[in-house]
């Protein structure tokens, strides 16, 4: 089991609910992925809807927990007033913090992130920051009361797979006792194996299932990916070596010559 | 049989245009005072089923495969058949090789191939996709016209709030996004779009700018005016376009071509397009009245089918 600010969570994936084909495809990929969280963005245009026959309706209807997150805020001001308006209409305290701080890729800004993850915090959000994997910056979230890290593998939608694996490892190793969910960057299940395999406690996708050709088969396939991750993790994997190992016991063998 | 039909969008007026094909006597109500007052007003009228085929549903473009036929074949003279041109920012050619594992019935063409199709982007593309039998109508003029047709072929139509009586013996609602809260199911998207026009260009049919966040088009319309649309928001909401989408849109069109920065906004619009969870529109009976909505962006596309089918639901269960 996950523990998130104390809420016990079994499925390792999160998804993200933007850009499927139709709300019905979304409905069908959040069940084969198995997942019990959703992220959703919160806009303006939503935000100031009309009650009813909306997509935050159809979100609502899918029985998962919501993680809203504040996607396309470029400010400390405008971070913090979206994550606000999204606890007024989700009823949650936990808020995805997005604060970007170049529009081409999706780098988060994270000297306003640090500064709005306090304030968030101080206000009694419970904040899962979408950060880099800069050790620095995540000990500055952790003091700013963030129980919950959210590193990126590479930029948000370019689907490049863990770019630094080493950084990630440094990340797992520097913050032991934190849950690592990686935010961004996934392309293919084997990207999302790879990190859960360095312990990571959990993925959160968004494009790579939205945009595949198929997202409901895509989902379930990143579920499968996530889960043998974890448990080669838990298993206990080899560490690679030079020379070949026979896996066959040699001493006793008989000898032909 | 007398027919009552709700709402003077495209999808109501293709719905009575089918009765009047099957010699049934028609009145056509709408308190907006005039035709295409909703999301049809504002659409892009690109009958495109192979392009949209990248994200919907098969059905839809197998339904909308006959939609530039029944156009030309209901309005004569509308229907521009020249196809759709495909393009991607060099840096986003990725998008373009995705877009063609997704579709169908498309060609790649170079450098030289584009400024054959399209003189004015000559230069500025490397690669494209050709979709040749897609086709596209100006929306505001096919609908004008298809009323002027239907009010000559003896359809009433009643554009104020005044009660049309209960005498029908079938009645069609195609009121799009008025009947979210009503239709089970139905909810809004916003959607807005611009209108420019400069001397300085010309298009002779639809181009696509694909981009990974915001892929966009622009449709000659004649007269130097070319409409720019669309954005996709899962909200409910009409109003003023915002400045964050003005921009996205003017971006787009000025990736297309630089001139089109010299153009002059001439109209800016939003609106609400009504769409079912998977984004396919629906014929259904609830009540007395046959509902055709949902038509998400698929209006001009798929209305012809669509009400093809509601009115063969009407021949199968006289009312």
């Amino acid at each position: 089991m996950l523990d998130l600010y104390g809420v016990e969570i079994t499925s390792r994936l999160f998804l993200g609910t933007a850009r499927y084909p139709s709300p019905k495809i979304l409905a069908d990929a959040v069940r084969t992925s198995r997942t019990e969280i959703v992220t959703v963005s919160l806009r303006r245009e939503t935000a100031g809807g009309k009650a009813g026959g909306s997509f935050l309706d159809l979100i609502a209807a899918l029985g998962v927990r919501i993680l809203p997150n504040t996607a396309g805020c470029h400010s400390v001001r405008e971070a913090v007033t979206t994550a606000q308006m999204a606890r007024e209409i989700f009823q949650t305290n936990w808020v995805k913090l997005e604060v970007i701080g170049h529009h081409d890729t999706l780098q988060p800004d994270v000297f306003a992130l640090v500064e709005a993850a306090r304030i968030l915090s101080e206000d009694g959000f419970e904040v899962f920051p979408y950060t880099t994997d800069d050790l620095v910056v995540a000990e500055r979230l952790v003091e700013a009361g963030c129980k919950v890290l959210m590193p990126w593998c590479a930029p948000i939608g370019s689907a490049m797979g863990p770019v630094n694996l080493p950084a990630l490892r440094a990340m797992r190793a520097h913050f032991a006792e934190i849950p690592l969910i990686v935010d961004a960057g996934l392309g293919r299940p084997s990207h999302a194996a790879a990190v859960m395999e360095l312990g990571y406690e959990a993925v959160l996708l968004n494009t790579a299932v939205a945009n595949a050709s198929d997202p409901v088969t895509m989902a379930g396939a990143f579920a499968d990916a996530i889960e043998a991750g974890r448990a080669g993790f838990k298993a206990g994997l080899l560490e690679p070596r030079d020379m070949a190992v026979s896996s066959t016991p040699v001493i006793g063998k008989a000898v032909f010559s | 049989m007398h027919a009552l039909v709700r709402g003077a969008g495209v999808a109501g007026l293709t719905v009575a245009f089918e009765l009047r094909r099957h010699g049934h006597a028609v009145e056509i109500v709408d308190r907006a005072g005039y035709v295409g007052a909703g999301a049809s007003g504002l659409a892009g009228g690109m009958l495109a089923p192979f392009c949209e085929g990248e994200s919907a549903p098969e059905s839809v473009t197998r339904l909308g495969r006959a939609a530039a036929e029944w156009w030309e074949a209901a309005l004569p003279g509308h229907v521009g058949r020249n196809g759709t041109l495909v393009v991607a920012p060099p840096r986003d050619t990725g998008e373009l090789k995705r877009f063609a594992t997704r579709t169908t019935c498309h060609e790649w063409l170079d450098e030289d191939g584009i400024a054959v199709l399209e003189p004015a982007l000559a230069g500025r593309f490397r690669t494209a996709l050709f979709f040749r039998d897609e086709a596209h109508l100006d929306p505001r003029a096919a609908l004008g016209a298809l009323k002027e047709w239907l009010a000559d072929d003896g359809v009433r139509f009643r554009f104020d709030a005044s009660s049309p009586g209960t005498d029908f013996d079938a009645v069609f609602d195609c009121t799009g996004s008025a009947a979210i809260g009503t239709v089970p199911g139905l909810r809004g998207l916003r959607g807005e779009m611009l209108y420019l026009e400069t001397e300085e260009i010309a298009l002779s049919r639809p181009v696509r700018l694909l981009h990974p966040r915001h892929p966009l088009y622009v449709v000659p319309r004649g007269g130097n005016r070319f409409m720019v649309g669309a954005t996709m928001l899962e909200a409910n909401v009409g109003g003023p376009i915002s400045a964050r989408s003005l921009m996205e849109l003017l971006n787009a069109a000025y990736a297309l071509h630089p001139a089109f920065g010299e153009a002059r906004v001439i109209e800016t619009g939003a609106g609400v397009r009504p769409a079912f969870d998977d984004n396919v529109p629906r014929v259904l009976r609830i009540g007395n009245a046959i509902h055709v909505n949902g038509f998400y962006r698929h209006g001009f596309l798929l209305a012809p089918a669509m009400a093809r089918e509601a009115v063969s639901l009407l021949e199968r269960v006289p009312a």
